[in-house]
């Protein structure tokens, strides 16, 4: 161990050195370009002024960043290379242990602990744009996972399952009428139908044919929503969605709605407290039958097809009806969240199921860490929650000027934080595979031996 | 080889051709009960293809590949069975399969056959426990009511997946690796790799067990490791093994029977003695024409 340490000391001799060299380089760069500069002077002649302090303070800037870089971060991340891997300490252990039930505990008790904070005005906006948007992506997140993470195949058209399930919904419940709760499974099956008729003849193709093949098969589906007039009415999209009751009692201001029945005050609060623990269930049902997937066979076939096709093959597994069930049980999840999106909305539109959707959905699976069911909710945090939060920061238009709007540079931020998560993590936040079960001991899996399958 | 009592695996005429390329030419051999059959064979001889003709992974180009499950006396209904373009025939003593008309996962679900993988082919991310269990798909998948009852969690699953978790112990420990059971399989060395994948074939519940190179790559004292096994394996679970191997200390110490074929066309088919003797095998490993054996044999002290 003592070599270990002499070896991860601090070097500041290096780090010297290392500044100077930056200092030199950057004296060099910055000399013709910031170094002089040519004004017009008062006789409107073009002449060269030096501005050595300006140079020099910009040098010197750089020097001592790239000091401070090497002692801090280059030390540390020596130090990380040499610590040994199979250290688990007990901190870790027992964060991976309660992480779960502290996160469903929080999410559970998140709307009475807004409204304690925020009063019944301004709960609204953080149940409804926070919790739902967020636990809709989570669910969605989860449901692609098992097409992407687990089977290991590419799909980049998850939307157009999200689409079948809402558009299902908005159409059957205002055509025949038919409640939410009966509407919710039917239209996961019909989602899932359509997983299976996706499925058949793409499913022979493989890594990036399977890819294009399946982001083809989400712009069918958006542009027969918005060509088909008769039935989807088009752009315009439908209205008037039935909105969800709480047992048939309406959340509604009359007198027999929800508040007036229960004797309380009118709120609109009370239908988005409703709503979110609708969608905390649905996205808790998707972990829940994630996880039991995970321990069957077929979830363990769905893994050995990532990891190898072909021996799947030799050990008996029919690998086209083993992708089906992926692609199928990943559009059911996405058709949940499509019909619960559509009562939410109360009006939808193919405006909501662009490529873009897919494409968000499948970075917070990639960024989340393919497989893991921890990393994916946090990515959706980050990626939903950080779209959200950037219109909360309005104290920047003091900074900036009354002109700015930081949800503009949302796309720019994110971009950053992409490459910057792909290149710190490039196997996702939580890229480690928990084994599906074990003899003696549990022992998580490096990513490096993990396959990300070929389609 | 009139005798047809014992045989278990009979491959007749089998043909096949990639474009103009003939990989394998009109070949016909027996592999018999218990007893392990090795294919030999320089490189490029065709045996891996007539090994994926075999497990299903190629549809040969022409002949047939009969398989019985049950009395010998089945094999008189092999011609019944090829003319009604079936897969199978079921008679009161048993099962006669025609291999080639199956595909590869119902030839090792159905007709019980399994193989390994001449560049190792495992679940590397996954524990070598799991590996184990990913082979007993089938059974699991009907004990879990095709996914329905597994979700909702039912006892009967839980014992169905115990007694798997026990088989899969017990091959570990039968291959040396119960003290790497949770381990990822990409972790373990290679031989291991090796043993392992001959432990998840095994856990298929196989009639035959197809091994393509089992010993490549395995330092002498690991090859004779592997001759234990494989003797094992065949006289406690009379198993009937087709190998293929260059491993000349293999082949030699531990098969009952030896086919040899070069550019695709059997030249040889007999005892392990029978065949190490033949001159036109040993013409075909040295690459010199037959009548310059004796020559040749001379010169390298045969």
């Amino acid at each position: 161990m003592a070599a270990g340490a002499a070896a991860t000391r601090v070097d500041v001799a290096r780090a010297l050195r290392d500044a100077g060299f930056t200092a030199l380089l950057s004296f060099g760069l910055f000399l013709p370009l910031v170094g002089f500069q040519t004004v017009n002077d008062f006789q409107n002649k073009l002449i060269v002024v030096s501005r050595w302090p300006f140079l020099f303070g910009l040098v010197a800037f750089v020097a001592i960043a790239r000091f401070v870089f090497s002692v801090t971060v280059v030390t540390y991340l020596e130090q990380r290379r040499q610590r040994p891997v199979a250290a688990r300490s007990p901190a870790r252990e027992w964060i991976r242990r309660w992480v779960a039930p502290f996160a469903i505990g929080f999410v559970v008790i998140y709307p009475p602990l807004i409204v304690a904070i925020n009063g019944f005005g301004g709960a609204v906006k953080w149940i409804d744009n926070f919790g739902i948007q967020i636990l809709i992506y989570v669910m969605l997140g989860w449901g692609l996972n098992i097409v992407v993470g687990l089977a290991g195949l590419l799909d980049l058209g998850y939307v157009a399952f999200y689409a079948v399930g809402a558009y299902s919904y908005a159409l059957l419940a205002k055509a025949f009428g038919l409640s939410f709760w009966l509407l919710l499974p039917l239209a996961g099956i019909l989602a899932s139908c359509w997983g299976i008729l996706l499925g058949f003849p793409v499913l022979r193709l493989r890594g990036d044919y399977l890819a294009i093949v399946t982001l083809a098969f989400g712009e069918i589906i958006r542009l027969v929503l918005i060509n088909w007039v008769d039935l989807t009415n088009g752009y315009a999209g439908i209205t008037g969605i039935p909105r969800p009751t709480f047992f048939s009692i309406p959340f509604t201001a009359d007198e027999d709605g929800f508040a007036a029945v229960f004797g309380l005050e009118y709120s609109p609060l009370y239908r988005v407290i409703f709503l979110y623990y609708i969608i905390l269930a649905l996205a808790l049902l998707t972990a829940f039958v994630t996880l039991r997937l995970r321990r069957l066979p077929v979830g363990r076939a769905w893994e050995a097809l990532r990891e190898d096709e072909i021996a799947c093959r030799s050990l008996g597994i029919n690998t086209t009806n083993t992708k089906l069930t992926a692609f199928a049980m990943g559009a059911m999840f996405a058709g949940f969240a499509g019909s619960f999106f559509a009562t939410r909305q109360g009006f939808i539109s193919p405006e909501s199921f662009t490529f873009l959707e897919s494409a968000t959905i499948l970075s917070i699976v990639v960024l989340g860490g393919m497989g893991s069911q921890i990393g994916v909710a946090i990515a959706a945090i980050v990626m939903i929650g950080g779209t959200e939060i950037m219109r909360e920061l309005d104290f920047l238009k003091d900074i900036f000027g009354p002109a700015f709007d930081p949800t503009q540079y949302r796309m720019l931020l994110f971009g950053f934080a992409m490459v910057l998560i792909m290149i710190w993590r490039p196997r996702g936040l939580i890229a480690t595979r928990e084994p599906s079960v074990f003899l003696k001991e549990h022992k998580s899996i490096g990513a490096d031996l993990i396959g990300e399958g070929h389609g | 080889m009139a005798d047809a009592s014992g045989i278990l695996l009979r491959v007749e005429h089998l043909t096949m051709r990639f474009g103009g390329l003939m990989a394998v030419g009109d070949l016909s051999f027996d592999a018999r009960q218990g007893k392990i059959t090795a294919l030999i064979g320089p490189n490029g001889a065709g045996k891996t293809t007539v090994f994926n003709c075999i497990t299903g992974f190629y549809k040969p180009s022409e002949g047939r590949i009969g398989l019985r499950h049950g009395e010998a006396a089945l094999w008189d209904e092999l011609e019944t069975l090829t003319d009604s373009g079936e897969r199978r025939l079921t008679r009161a003593q048993g099962t006669l399969y025609q291999l080639e008309r199956m595909p590869e996962y119902l030839v090792t679900r159905q007709a019980r056959v399994a193989r390994t993988f001449q560049n190792i082919r495992l679940f590397p991310g996954m524990t070598a426990l799991e590996n184990l269990l990913v082979a007993q798909h089938s059974r699991l998948m009907l004990a879990s009511g095709y996914t329905l009852l597994g979700i909702l969690g039912l006892p009967s699953y839980a014992a169905a997946e115990r007694a798997a978790i026990d088989k899969a112990r017990g091959w570990l420990e039968r291959v040396g690796l119960l003290a790497r059971a949770d381990d990822p399989a990409g972790d373990l060395p290679y031989g291991g790799q090796r043993r392992l994948e001959i432990a998840r074939a095994m856990c298929t519940d196989p009639l035959l067990l197809c091994l393509d190179e089992p010993a490549a790559g395995l330092n002498p004292r690991e090859s004779a490791e592997l001759n234990e096994l494989l003797l094992a394996i065949r006289d406690e679970q009379a198993m009937s093994i087709l190998l293929i191997e260059h491993d000349m200390s293999v082949v030699m110490g531990i098969s009952d029977h030896v086919i040899v074929l070069d550019y695709g066309v059997k030249i040889a088919d007999g005892a392990p003695e029978a065949v190490r003797n033949d001159p036109k095998v040993i013409a075909a490993y040295l690459g010199v024409a037959d009548e310059e054996v004796a020559t040749v044999e001379a010169e390298v002290g045969l």
